[in-house]
């Protein structure tokens, strides 16, 4: 499913918000625009469902015109979900997730079953959780269950307009692997809004750097911090500590050397990123760990010279 | 010193026989009256006839209920429908008006719309139907429209975004979420209602304020008193059903409360 934008202009009482915006998006792609407030990045989310119309240019949805789709079915094959998440207070767990797959007409037998798998794929068991209402639930445990809604009806592309912006850092970071895997799993073409350069870093495989309602620069999170095109792009993405964003975008895995000499005694996962190896080094005061897998094997060390004198091209 | 543990562990609901004894005290006055014939010569021994026997007192409870859930049942209606035009395209227009006039409806006295009515329509049913309708629209509409803008945006957002349509949203998701504020609001306009029926007595219509109404003008505080015991049980046991109904329908319409 691929969404394309063509020459985007949006108005707001004769302001430009969006301007001659274009943009191809690539089925199974994470696209995350990224830009600070008031760039345009939600604006430009919200119009490929149509919550907001465009003044000026085309929206092709799998290269139909998205204003030739009557407004409902096109919603319908979309998913949402945003910051505040919007559940339905009076309508449980179970029922909120339920809401397009019914809107579709679904049978109530393949509605309930989607509904359990929907809250196994986000780590909430559906005896314990499919029957509370929203009051009841935590803000991260809410977010998941706006992320299981918005994935219900198992729509062609999934809209998120900063969704975990509101929650902790830790709850955070566990939606953010939970997306990431289920990107990873189903394939889904995503559209990511946030201003959050880590998370950007983290989960896109494309990134659209936004500044007053036009793309300033777009890539791989690696283009664009070893090329930003100009100063926004540099400041933006944060000069200071730019070193640190680029170890974090590298996994150990290709510069793990065979033992020699003394084994190092403490380890790490063969998963981890270069920020992570040396992050662990300075707390541990040694310059080499050993690397070992999942399952406990040693499959050999990083030193700390090999992983801070890689080049990045 | 009771002993904590032996606390019920669901709360007891009062509601049930507070509501049981109103009605049963009402019913006991109703048709009981005329046998009360030397418990009232007792408590008024200076009245050579202290029971109201002029009208069954059951009859003129039965007339009061009936003027009642006639005028109300227009009141809600005309009320809850004027209220939900208010989110439709053409009638948002009327939203700023009609929200004024429920305000402004709040601080006009029952009795006025009575006197306004009678010169227009003359003595009898007929005005005390128009003007109990016409005030117990206001408390209505203005509990349908705090009830429908108490909606957080967020719902609506996400209910629109997952393509539901206006009709689905308004049954599925404004409707319910607005339910226990309009309510609310149902539950003052009747039980001022029943308060306001009374005076209709005074244009004409036979309800449980003719005792009141004779009663003063012919200086026998013992009338007044048995027509105003009528209304104030009638009143109270009208509340608590409403309580009981608020209750049946607590789950579910849970509170936005943490809809933020």
């Amino acid at each position: 499913m691929t969404i394309k934008f063509q020459n985007i202009c949006k108005f707001y009482d004769g302001a430009a918000a969006i301007t001659d915006l274009n943009l191809d998006v690539q089925q199974g792609e994470l696209v995350v625009l990224l830009g600070p407030s008031g760039s345009g990045k939600s604006t430009v989310l919200k119009m490929v469902n149509r919550m907001v119309s465009h003044d000026g240019g085309h929206i092709f949805f799998n290269g139909k015109d998205i204003n030739s789709f009557n407004v409902q079915d096109l919603r319908r094959r979309m998913g949402y979900a945003m910051q505040s998440v919007g559940l339905f207070p009076h309508r449980t767990v179970g029922h909120n997730i339920a809401t397009v797959p019914k809107l579709l007409g679904w049978d109530a037998q393949r509605v309930q079953s989607r509904v359990n798998e929907l809250l196994y794929l986000l780590a909430m068991d559906p005896k314990q959780y499919a029957n509370r209402y929203p009051h009841q639930l935590s803000g991260g445990q809410q977010q998941r269950v706006g992320v299981a809604r918005a994935l219900a009806a198992d729509p062609d592309v999934l809209l998120m307009d900063e969704p975990f912006g509101a929650l902790d850092p830790v709850t955070r970071a566990a939606l953010q692997l939970s997306l990431k895997k289920i990107h990873r799993a189903t394939g889904k073409t995503i559209l990511f809004v946030t201003h959050d350069i880590d998370e950007a870093l983290l989960l896109a495989t494309r990134i659209v750097l936004l500044n007053h309602g036009r793309i300033v620069q777009m890539g791989r999170p690696l283009e664009l911090l070893q090329q930003p095109t100009n100063d926004f792009v540099a400041d933006f993405l944060g000069r200071a500590d730019l070193g640190l964003k680029l170890l974090s975008l590298r996994p150990i895995a290709p510069h793990i050397k065979a033992m020699d000499g003394a084994e190092p005694i403490h380890t790490i996962s063969h998963t981890a990123t270069f920020k992570e190896a040396i992050s662990h080094m300075a707390t541990l005061h040694v310059s080499s760990l050993c690397v070992v897998s999942a399952d406990g094997t040693v499959l050999g060390q990083v030193h700390a010279t090999d992983l801070l004198e890689t080049s990045y091209v | 010193m009771s002993e904590p543990h032996a606390l019920p562990l669901k709360a007891p609901r009062p509601w049930a026989k507070r509501l049981g004894f109103s009605v049963a005290a009402l019913l006991l006055l109703a048709y009981g009256l005329p046998y009360s014939q030397p418990l009232f010569a007792a408590l008024f021994p200076l009245l050579p006839r202290p029971v109201y026997l002029q009208e069954p007192m059951a009859e003129l409870m039965w007339q009061h209920i009936g003027l009642v859930l006639v005028s109300s049942s227009l009141a809600i209606v005309m009320a809850t429908l004027a209220g939900l035009a208010t989110i439709s395209q053409t009638g948002r227009a009327f939203k700023p008006l009609m929200e004024t006039l429920a305000a402004m409806g709040q601080t006009f006295p029952p009795v006025a719309v009575l006197a306004v009515a009678v010169p227009v329509v003359g003595f009898g049913e007929l005005p005390a139907l128009i003007a109990l309708s016409i005030f117990g629209v206001l408390p209505v509409l203005q509990a349908t429209l705090a009830g429908l803008a108490s909606v957080p945006t967020p719902v609506l957002d996400s209910a629109r975004a997952m393509g539901m349509s206006p009709r689905h949203i308004l049954t599925e998701v404004q409707m319910p979420l607005a339910l226990p504020i309009w309510l609310a609001g149902v539950r003052t306009s009747v039980v001022v209602n029943i308060g306001t029926a009374a005076i209709a007595s005074t244009v004409g219509a036979k309800t449980l304020g003719l005792p009141i109404i004779v009663g003063l003008s012919g200086f026998n505080t013992a009338y007044v008193l048995q027509g105003a015991m009528m209304v104030a049980l009638l009143a109270i046991a009208a509340d608590l059903a409403f309580d009981w109904l608020a209750l049946a329908l607590h789950g579910h319409t849970r509170s936005a409360d943490n809809e933020a």
